[in-house]
C-alpha cells in the first residue's frame, strides 16, 4: 500500500491556492453526467452534497435516520471557530493554524490543517448568507467565546445550540438541492458494502431500513461522511444510531485507517448513574468560559459528600482545590480536552471525587453569577442550565453541576491525502469520518469547522479534480459481477447473524465491549492493560458468535438485527484501536500511555520515533492488520513541548 | 418503580394496529422513558415472547427530533419543554398505567408500531424552507448587520426540531407552527427579505398538499412543543400570507 499524501507544492500559505490554480475542472455541460454517492447528512454530507448539486453535479445522498436534519452533527452544542479577528484580540490564519497543530499535540498534517484555518473565515460568510442566527451584541455584529486550548476569541455560536443552527443551514441549502432534482435523499438507508471496479469506487449497497431489502447504487465518485466510531464504547455523547460501519467496510475493501486509537474523551459530561443507561450528555465546553471546576482540598470533604453529609456549597472557599487553575495558570478552566479530562480523572482516582460514585467534579457558576448576574448567565447558557436539571433533578444555578469526561469524539479515521481521497480511487471521506485535521486531539469548536469545510470550500475543489477525467467513462451502471459479489455479501453477512438464535441481545455484548473498552483503553493505557483487553475483546466476539439472538427477519424494519451488523464492526474497530494503541509507545494528546509521561504527569511524546500517522491495511477478520506510516514532515512550525502552563 | 405498559402494536403499515399491555418493574426514578423502553425490550428479547417494540430515537439530549410518542394522551409525555427522551420516569408513580401511541396524523403515516414517517416536514421544507444562496460568492458576515432583538426572535423560532408535536397535539393535525417557526426565522433576518413572501406562500400551499389541516388557533401546539415555540409565529406566517395575496411586499 503506497500513501501519497498529494501535498501541493509551494509555502505552506500558498499551498491551497496553487492547488486550485493547477487542478483541473469540469465544463457545465458536463457535470449532469457525473453522478456522485454521498453517505450521511451530517454537516460534512449535507454541505458536500448540496455545493456539488450546486454546482451542476448529480447527487444522491444516503442517511439513515428519518429524515436529514436528525444527523448528529446537531447535537453538537458550543459553537465553530473562525480566524476572523473580529474581536482585535491578535487572531489570524497563522495563529489559528498552529493553535490546532499544537491542540493536536503535532500529530496533525501541516498542509491540511492550514486550509482548515485558511477557508474557516468562508464558513462564516457562508451561514450567516444561509440565514443562520448567530449570537449578536448590541451593534448588531457578530459575536464571540473563547474555547479550550485559545487565547483569543474566536469561537461563533448561535445559543447552546450552534451544531443545529449550522447543519440546519446546511440541509436547509441540501434542500434547496432536492428541489431543484439535482440531489435525490434515500433516508432510513444503510450503507453495508462498497463496490469496486477496475480498482475504483463505482457504487455501494444500501440497506433501505424500512424494508429491509438491498438496493445498489452506481457512481463516478462516493463520499462517506458518516461520522466517527466513538460508540465502539457503548457510553459516548454520540447518537444511539451514530457507528462506524460505513468507514469500516471500505476500510474491509482496502481504504487504509489511520490513528484508531486516537479517541477524545470530553471533560464536561454528566456523571453515569446506572447501568440501564444508553449514553452519556455532554456539558458544552463553553461552560468552562465561566464556570470553575473543582473538588475539595480535603479527603473527609470530598467522603461527607459522597455520603450526602454535606453539600457543595458548605465547603468554605479556602477548601476548594480548583485544580486546573492551580495546574494550568496560563489557560485554567481553558485547557484543551485531553488535559481536562485527565486532571479529573487524576483528581477523583485519588479520593476527592464528589457525586454518589466519587466519579465526578464540579463544575461551579457561583462567581459567574455573582459577578455577571443571574440573567446574563441564563442568555448565554440557559438551554444547557435547563437540560442539567432535567437529567440530573438538581438546580445548577443553586448547586455546582457535577461533570465527568467521557467517550465524545474520534479523531482517527479512513487514511485521507489532501484531496480527502482514501486509498481507493474515487472514494473520499469527510468530517469526522476522516482523520485528518486533529492529530492526536481535537480543540473545541473544531470539528464543526472542519465538517463544513471539507463539504463546503475542499470536496467540491478535490472532486471536481478528480471527476475530470471520468466524463470519458459513461454512466456506471449498478450491474455486473463486482455488485452481485457485494450484495452477496452482505446478504450472506446477515444470515449468518439472524440464523445463530442464540440467548443474549445485542445490547448484552455492546455493553460488555464498551465496559472493556472504557477500563482497559480509555483515558489512561498501559503495555498490560491493552493485552488484557485484546484478550478479553477476542473472548467476548467468539461469546457474541456463539449466543447471539436477534428477533423477528432480515426482511423487515429490524433495529436489533441493524445494531448487530454494526457492533460485528465494532469488534474488528475495537481490536485495531487495541492494536494501534499498543504500538504507539508515547503519549500524545488523547492518547495517554501511563508509560510515557512526564514528572507531573504531562503526556510525553517520542517525536523521534513516532511523529508519524499510523495507517493500517485490514487483511481478513482474523488476521492482524498490517500498519503503514505516513511520515510527518513539519516544515513550517516549530515542534515544542505542549504546555498550557 | 412498577408500571403497566399499554404499548401500540402495529406490524406495518398496512396491518392493523392494537395496544398490547406488559408490566414492567424495578426501574429507577432517574433512567428516561426511552430507557424504561430499551428495559422493556430487553425483557422481551430475554424471554423471546415477542418482538421488541419499535421506536424512533437518535442523539437522545432533545435535540435531533427524532423521537416522539404520545404518551397518556400528551406528545412527550408529561413534562412541559421536554422531548420523549428527556422525559424521565420521577414524572410518574410507581404502579401508574401508562398508555404510548405513536403521533396520529393522516400526513404522518405508521411504519411500523411507534415509528411514523415524517417525510412530509423535509418536503415542506423543500419547499422554501432555505435561503437559495448556493456555496462561496457571499458578502462578509459582518457586512450586514442584523439588530441583537431581531437575530434572537429568529434564533427563537429557529429552535425548532421537526419532531411533529405540534401536529400531533393538533385537532386538525396542522402544521401551522412547525411551517411558522421556519418562516419566522428566515423572515425576521435581512438575509431571508428577498424571498420571504414567495416562501411564505410555497410553504403553505405544499403544507395544504401533504394533508396537514387547518389551524384553528387553540394552540395546542404551543402548549406541547418541546422547544416552546411560540404561537406568535403563527401569526407572523399568516401576515406574510396576507401580504402575498394582496401582492404588497411585506414593508410597504
Amino acid at each position: 500500500m503506497k500513501l501519497d499524501s498529494k501535498i501541493p507544492e509551494g509555502p505552506l500559505s500558498q499551498k491551497w491556492t496553487n492547488y486550485k490554480a493547477a487542478q483541473k475542472l469540469v465544463n457545465p455541460a458536463n457535470k449532469r453526467k457525473l453522478d456522485i454517492i454521498v453517505v450521511g447528512t451530517g454537516l460534512a454530507g449535507a454541505s458536500a452534497a448540496a455545493s456539488l448539486g450546486a454546482l451542476g453535479f448529480h447527487v444522491d445522498i444516503f442517511c439513515i435516520q428519518d429524515s436529514p436534519r436528525r444527523a448528529h452533527s446537531i447535537a453538537a452544542q458550543g459553537g465553530i471557530n473562525a480566524a476572523k479577528n473580529y474581536q482585535n484580540d491578535g487572531d489570524s490564519v497563522e495563529r489559528l493554524f498552529k493553535d490546532t497543530i499544537k491542540g493536536g499535540d503535532y500529530r496533525a498534517r501541516e498542509a491540511n490543517v492550514y486550509r482548515l484555518a485558511e477557508v474557516s473565515g468562508d464558513i462564516i460568510d457562508q451561514c450567516v448568507a444561509q440565514g443562520v442566527p448567530f449570537a449578536r451584541d448590541y451593534s448588531g455584529l457578530l459575536d464571540n467565546r473563547s474555547f479550550g486550548g485559545a487565547q483569543v476569541s474566536r469561537t461563533f455560536y448561535a445559543r447552546g445550540q450552534t451544531g443545529q443552527q449550522l447543519l440546519l443551514g446546511a440541509y436547509g441549502a441540501l434542500s434547496r438541492e432536492i428541489a431543484r432534482g439535482t440531489v435525490v435523499l434515500h433516508e432510513r438507508h444503510e450503507m453495508m458494502d462498497l463496490v469496486i471496479k477496475d480498482g475504483r469506487a463505482r457504487g455501494i449497497i444500501v440497506r433501505n431500513l424500512v424494508t429491509g431489502e438491498l438496493e445498489r447504487y452506481a457512481a463516478h465518485a462516493v463520499v462517506v461522511a458518516t461520522g466517527g466510531y466513538g460508540n465502539v464504547y457503548y457510553l459516548s455523547t454520540n447518537a444511539m444510531n451514530s457507528n462506524g460501519s460505513a468507514a469500516w467496510v471500505c476500510h474491509r475493501r482496502g481504504a487504509a485507517f489511520a490513528n484508531p486509537c486516537y479517541v477524545q474523551i470530553h471533560p464536561t459530561c454528566i456523571p453515569v448513574h446506572g447501568d440501564y443507561q444508553s449514553k452519556l450528555t455532554l456539558m458544552s465546553e463553553s461552560l468552562r468560559n465561566d464556570g470553575r471546576i473543582w473538588v475539595p482540598k480535603k479527603k473527609e470533604d470530598s467522603e461527607a459528600i459522597r455520603a450526602g453529609k454535606l453539600r457543595p456549597i458548605d465547603i468554605p472557599e479556602e477548601d476548594r482545590d480548583y485544580y486546573l487553575e492551580r495546574r494550568y495558570p496560563a489557560f485554567g478552566n481553558l485547557v484543551p480536552r485531553d488535559v481536562a479530562s485527565r486532571a479529573a480523572k487524576e483528581r477523583c482516582d485519588a479520593g476527592y471525587g464528589v457525586g454518589p460514585t466519587g466519579l465526578a467534579v464540579y463544575l461551579d457558576f457561583a462567581d459567574a453569577i455573582k459577578r455577571l448576574g443571574r440573567d446574563v448567565v441564563e442568555q448565554k447558557y440557559g438551554n444547557l442550565f435547563q437540560m442539567y436539571q432535567k437529567i440530573v433533578d438538581t438546580d445548577p444555578y443553586e448547586e455546582p453541576m457535577m461533570i465527568y469526561p467521557a467517550v465524545h469524539y474520534t479523531m482517527g479515521g479512513l487514511w485521507v491525502d489532501y484531496e480527502l481521497q482514501t486509498t481507493i480511487p474515487g472514494l473520499f471521506a469527510a468530517g469526522e469520518a476522516n482523520f485528518s485535521d486533529h492529530g492526536a486531539n481535537r480543540l473545541g469548536a473544531s470539528a464543526l469547522m472542519q465538517g463544513l469545510a471539507d463539504g463546503y470550500f475542499v470536496l467540491p475543489y478535490t472532486l471536481q479534480n478528480y471527476l475530470a477525467d471520468q466524463i470519458y467513462v459513461g454512466k456506471i451502471k449498478a450491474e455486473g459481477p463486482e455488485f452481485d459479489e457485494a450484495e452477496a455479501n452482505v446478504r450472506a453477512r446477515m444470515e449468518s447473524l439472524m440464523t445463530i438464535q442464540g440467548e443474549h441481545s445485542v445490547d448484552h455484548y455492546h455493553k460488555a465491549l464498551g465496559r472493556i473498552m472504557w477500563e482497559y483503553c480509555g483515558m489512561a493505557r498501559s503495555k498490560e492493560s491493552l493485552a488484557t483487553a485484546a484478550e478479553k475483546i477476542v473472548e467476548l466476539e467468539a461469546d457474541f458468535y456463539q449466543h447471539l439472538y436477534i428477533p423477528g427477519k432480515a426482511l423487515e424494519m429490524n433495529p436489533e438485527l441493524e445494531k448487530a451488523y454494526r457492533l460485528e464492526d465494532y469488534f474488528e474497530l475495537a481490536r485495531l484501536i487495541v492494536a494501534d494503541a499498543t504500538q504507539r509507545e508515547e503519549s500524545c494528546g488523547g492518547h495517554f500511555r501511563i508509560e510515557h509521561q512526564t514528572e507531573d504527569g504531562e503526556t510525553l511524546r517520542d517525536d523521534d520515533n513516532f511523529m508519524f500517522v499510523a495507517a493500517w491495511e485490514y487483511q481478513g477478520h482474523d488476521q492482524p492488520e498490517v500498519m503503514h506510516k505516513e511520515e510527518l514532515n513539519y516544515e513550517h512550525i516549530q515542534i515544542v513541548k505542549r504546555n498550557y502552563k | 418503580m412498577k408500571f403497566t405498559l399499554h404499548i401500540w402494536r402495529q406490524e406495518n403499515a398496512r396491518a392493523k394496529g392494537h395496544f398490547e399491555t406488559y408490566e414492567i418493574d424495578n426501574i429507577s426514578a432517574d433512567c428516561s422513558f426511552l430507557e424504561m423502553l430499551d428495559q422493556l425490550n430487553e425483557k422481551l428479547i430475554n424471554d423471546k415472547i415477542a418482538h421488541p417494540v419499535c421506536f424512533d430515537n437518535d442523539c437522545r439530549e432533545g435535540i435531533c427530533g427524532m423521537c416522539g410518542l404520545y404518551i397518556n394522551g400528551r406528545p412527550h409525555g408529561n413534562d412541559d419543554g421536554v422531548t420523549t427522551c428527556q422525559l424521565h420516569m420521577r414524572r410518574f408513580h410507581d404502579g401508574d398505567e401508562i398508555w404510548v401511541e405513536p403521533w396520529r396524523a393522516k400526513a404522518f403515516p405508521i411504519i411500523k408500531d411507534l415509528v411514523v414517517d415524517r417525510t412530509a416536514f423535509d418536503k415542506i421544507i423543500q419547499a422554501g424552507g432555505y435561503i437559495s444562496v448556493t456555496t462561496g460568492g457571499v458578502p462578509d458576515a459582518n457586512n450586514i448587520l442584523v439588530p441583537k432583538h431581531v437575530a434572537d426572535q429568529a434564533m427563537d423560532a429557529a429552535q425548532c426540531i421537526g419532531c411533529g408535536a405540534c401536529v400531533a397535539a393538533c385537532k386538525n393535525a396542522s402544521a401551522m407552527l412547525f411551517v411558522g417557526a421556519k418562516v419566522s426565522h428566515l423572515n425576521l433576518l435581512p438575509q431571508g427579505e428577498p424571498e420571504a413572501l414567495d416562501r411564505a406562500r410555497n410553504m403553505i400551499v405544499k403544507m395544504d398538499e401533504l394533508g396537514f389541516g387547518g389551524c384553528t388557533n387553540t394552540y395546542a401546539c404551543e402548549a406541547e412543543c418541546p422547544k416552546q415555540i411560540k404561537r406568535q409565529n403563527i401569526a407572523r406566517l399568516n401576515r406574510n400570507w396576507i401580504g402575498q395575496a394582496f401582492g404588497r411586499d411585506r414593508r410597504e
